[in-house]
């Protein structure tokens, strides 16, 4: 095969590719004063690759002896996932300025993270699959620990990486299983072996490996901490990016590679997916940091996208993306106003910070409210529809007691949706805030138009889209 | 017919106006916008109430079906559809009639954040509008449980000294009965491939299915209405959310739940309906009395009220499931009355706690010396509580208990012994507050109702004494729909 049409073909992955490795050496020459513009570059460099993703979302294009894949699935979902990449990147730049963070490498880990998801994504066999998550993950450890001076980020990073070295060893263990029983490590070779008990068993230890990635419970020790101590820009890009694409790479391996076997693993997913979303909405009651707070809604928001993976493939596909989609989307805006707002040069860090943030930010404060009902699912904002689409999905797959799981765990995940709204609403003021800078503003208004009304009004459209990728 | 789409004007016609507020907030600061919410979002309101008595005029009451309908598509299966019947149309005007009251009310009684307040409240008008036009499930539920958003603000902020607690509860409770509705609503959306209340009014679903899809809607709207024994919320929530909150939550809120099940449950699921007669009529005797005892031991004047909200609510669901013209008429006037009475009461408490800073029935006492035309109107609205023929608390009464004799003598019975305890508990309250010695040292100089008070609690009598005196002005309105309603259950 023609090399040339191989790079035509995975041509996001090429340009991202071709500019970490061009921003490594212009760097290395520059120093660190050409940091922002190496930040500014990057940003665009992953716009430029969600478009060229975007495009791509017509039909389906084989690479590189079969490695790679780029079906109109994986290309939406990359799609999103450099967009929230490139705008969590762009917005970083006030927050670092000062702090120590303000390096070129930390753009240029971000987009080599991105690659990293970039490849999950387009996988079509377990080897491009494994490479994929080790660019993505040894990237994302060097992310975590970014702030060398402070001791919680190390922990972070150390913590991260010894957990993770751990998920990708089960990983690796379970493909081997996989490629000793089906005889290959490509997804239409796995899709046709007989089932076995040691295919099965693969197939649990890759799950594990990859629920680890997507920090499912019961794998999802590490989330709070690693949000707590890492930088919080750092954090904005892992509650995105790596987020979509970890749960769209475990849809994509199950439906493609494993879909004949859906009933060896649908149970299993079902219980990855109850777990998260009580877990993740019963966890976070008690906790008092805002970052932990959104670790813990990652997890139980992470559990009903399970939902839908566990509903398979003809009604679950539309609606993995539809809900993490609108879930990113929303997390990004929540992070934005995260980054924005600060007391004496302070990122804010308790519930309490929030006091009062009507009456200092008005502005901000609505839009985060806005932002913090999408994420819970409550009508009008968007992120309701993908509740919709997602019970809906199980339903369609007889997975009624999954839904009233989801039912309660969005019942009992409000109790702290809920105290965030009202320290900001209703609580008396707190010291006034430092003057927010406007990139992380914007943001904070664009993510929560677009929640609502924006996406509410045209969700006919999101939903075409989502259905028109999850055809081919 | 008319060109303009009245039923989106009527609906959007609030929000439009907390736009603008919301935009005067963000641009000229808190204290221009303080002053001038006031004057927006009366008129604002009152323009909203204009609108919906045009469409009222609109609506023909000879045509049976859903009038003034708009429909455009939204997504696939989903599309929206606004459309009122008899039933409908009275609601929106109960609505965009307490609204006005409920802002001009504000105007002395919400000190602080008063912009802020007047959005929240443009805003659940909106919603409130909305959840009686929908036509459609999936848009009738974004609207229903919208409704949250402003209301939990509305007690959050504004309410008395509980009131996280009562807030929390309020959205809670509300939410878990709403997405047991949610799940029946997708699983009807994947059964038929549409949201359309008319598609899934036609669609005869088994009677299997129908009993568990009723059982879920039923989660909904009994926590909404509030059923005894899911009524716990709204006591907490009464107490601690602010006068006009108060009014509206009782006057509108509650009769979303009644609504329901007249427009979702009994249309849809017709054999379930039949099927759970029974528990209803239980259910309902069991509020109807219990409720009526318990709010006699209150010593809160709010409770109290909100008690004997539940009490009434339990008239409604009587003649709702009593499958019969009377009972579902009874039960669509007593929500319309209930909405008038108990706004009024709430007023009332209001007048006194304004003045006060307290609802202790224990503190007040001979009020009547110093508040003679506030006495009068308290009267007329707990003889109206009570049900004295000539108020409309009557007619709605006595319908609903016609019709439940039909269906079950012994149940109309039991509500008959809870219209003997209502009025021991509201002529009990009205004596230890109003008659009596004056003894407590600091009511001596509190003041007689203002001319806006007059103005409000006097324009709510006329529509008690008139709806007493003139049932039939609902009556031929609601008659088209009640008996849509008795004919899809084959009734």
């Amino acid at each position: 095969m023609d090399l040339l049409t191989d790079f035509h073909s995975a041509a996001p992955e090429v340009l991202l590719a071709l500019f970490g490795v061009g921003g490594v050496l212009f760097g290395a020459i520059a120093g660190d004063r050409s940091s922002r513009l190496v930040r500014l570059a990057s940003a665009l460099a992953l716009v430029a690759a969600s478009v060229l993703s975007f495009g791509r979302m017509g039909g389906s294009e084989e690479a590189f002896n079969g490695l790679y894949l780029s079906t109109p699935f994986a290309s939406l979902a990359k799609s999103v996932a450099y967009a929230m990449a490139a705008v969590s990147l762009a917005m970083s730049g006030a927050s670092v300025r000062g702090t120590g963070l303000e390096r070129y490498e930390f753009s240029l880990l971000t987009i080599f993270a991105s690659l990293g998801a970039g490849i999950m994504l387009s996988a079509n066999d377990l080897m491009a699959l494994y490479m994929g998550i080790e660019t993505l993950s040894l990237s994302s450890y060097v992310l975590a620990a970014f702030a060398r001076d402070n001791l919680r980020s190390a922990e972070a990073g150390l913590k991260y990486f010894v957990l993770g070295a751990l998920a990708s060893g089960l990983l690796l263990y379970g493909a081997s299983l996989i490629y000793g029983f089906a005889g290959g490590t490509r997804f239409d070779v796995i899709a046709q072996a007989d089932p076995s008990v040691g295919l099965i068993f693969g197939l649990v230890l890759l799950l594990t490996g990859l629920a680890f990635k997507a920090s499912a419970a019961p794998f999802h020790i590490w989330t709070p901490d690693v949000y707590e101590g890492a930088p919080t820009p750092v954090v904005s890009f892992f509650a995105t990016a790596p987020k979509i694409a970890a749960v769209a790479l475990m849809a994509g391996v199950l439906f493609r590679a494993f879909g004949p076997h859906q009933a060896s693993w649908q149970g299993v997913v079902a219980i990855l997916s109850a777990m998260s979303m009580l877990i993740g909405a019963f966890g976070a009651l008690r906790q008092t940091s805002l970052k932990r707070i959104l670790a813990y809604s990652s997890i139980s928001n992470v559990g009903f996208a399970l939902i839908a993976v566990a509903a398979g493939p003809e009604a679950g596909a539309p609606a993995v993306l539809v809900y993490m989609s609108l879930y990113v989307i929303a997390t990004l805006g929540l992070f934005a106003g995260l980054l924005g707002l600060r007391r004496k040069g302070q990122g804010l860090d308790l519930v309490t910070d929030l006091n009062g943030l009507l009456k200092h930010k008005p502005g901000i404060a609505l839009g985060l409210m806005t932002l913090i009902f999408s994420v819970a699912g409550i009508p009008p904002a968007v992120g309701f529809w993908g509740k919709v689409q997602v019970f809906e999905a199980a339903l369609r797959s007889d997975l009624l007691w999954l839904v009233l799981v989801g039912a309660l765990a969005s019942v009992v995940s409000l109790g702290y949706y809920l105290r965030l709204v009202w320290a900001m609403m209703m609580k008396p003021a707190g010291e006034p805030l430092d003057n927010s800078d406007f990139g992380t503003g914007l943001v904070v208004t664009a993510t929560a138009l677009l929640s609502f009304p924006a996406l509410t009004i045209l969700i006919g459209r999101v939903l075409e889209l989502a259905a028109q990728a999850s055809v081919g | 017919m008319n060109g303009l789409p009245l039923l989106s004007l009527t609906t959007f016609l609030p929000l439009a106006g907390a736009l603008v507020v919301t935009a005067l907030r963000m641009a000229g600061g808190a204290r221009l916008a303080d002053g001038a919410s006031k004057p927006i979002a009366l008129i604002v309101s009152l323009a909203c109430l204009v609108v919906s008595l045009i469409a009222l005029q609109q609506f023909d009451p000879a045509q049976s079906g859903f009038q003034l309908v708009e429909k455009v598509a939204w997504y696939e299966g989903v599309s929206y559809h606004l459309g009122v019947d008899g039933m409908a149309i009275l609601l929106v005007v109960l609505t965009t009639a307490l609204t006005p009251l409920c802002i001009l009310w504000s105007f002395k009684s919400v000190e602080e954040r008063v912009s802020d307040y007047m959005i929240a409240f443009l805003v659940l008008e909106t919603l409130m509008i909305g959840v009686f036009c929908a036509l459609d499930l999936m848009l009738f539920y974004v609207f229903f449980e919208g409704g949250l958003i402003p209301m939990f603000l509305i007690i959050g902020v504004w309410g008395g000294k509980n009131r996280l607690y009562a807030a929390f509860k309020f959205f809670l409770y509300t939410l878990l009965g709403s997405l047991l509705l949610l799940a029946a609503m997708i699983y009807m959306y994947v059964t038929v491939g549409t949201t359309d209340v008319q598609a899934l009014q036609d669609y005869p679903f088994d009677p299997g299915v129908q009993t568990w899809l009723w059982l879920a809607f039923f989660a909904s709207f009994a926590v909404k209405l509030p059923m005894w024994p899911v009524h716990t919320w709204l006591p907490d929530a009464h107490v601690e959310a602010p006068t006009a909150g108060s009014v509206i939550l009782a006057g509108v809120l509650l009769k979303m739940g009644g609504y329901g099940f007249l427009r979702f449950s009994l249309p849809m699921f017709p054999d379930a309906s039949i099927l759970f007669q029974p528990l209803m009529f239980i259910l309902s005797v069991t509020a109807i009395i219990y409720a009526s005892l318990v709010a006699f031991r209150q010593t809160d004047i709010k409770k109290l009220i909100a008690y004997s909200s539940v009490a009434h609510m339990g008239f409604v669901t009587l003649g709702i499931f009593a499958f019969n013209e009377a009972g579902i008429q009874g039960a669509i006037f007593q929500m319309i009355s209930h909405g008038v009475i108990s706004g009024a009461l709430f007023f009332c408490v209001g007048v006194i706690y304004d003045r006060m800073h307290t609802r202790e029935i224990a503190f007040y006492g001979g009020l009547v010396h110093r508040m003679p035309v506030y006495a009068a109107l308290f009267m007329l609205f707990s003889m109206a509580n009570v049900g004295l023929p000539g108020t409309s608390g009557f007619v709605g009464e006595l319908m609903t208990m016609v019709g439940g004799f039909q269906a079950s003598s012994w149940a109309a019975a039991g509500a008959a012994l809870g219209v003997i305890l209502s009025a021991v508990y509201m002529l009990t309250l009205y004596r230890r507050t109003v008659f009596g010695e004056m003894t407590n040292e600091k009511l001596f100089d509190i003041r007689d109702v203002t001319l806006t008070e007059v103005f409000i609690l006097g324009l709510l009598a006329v529509f008690a004494l008139g709806l007493g005196v003139f049932p039939s002005v609902v009556f031929d309105i609601t008659e088209g729909s009640t008996r849509d309603i008795l004919q899809m259950i084959g009734k």
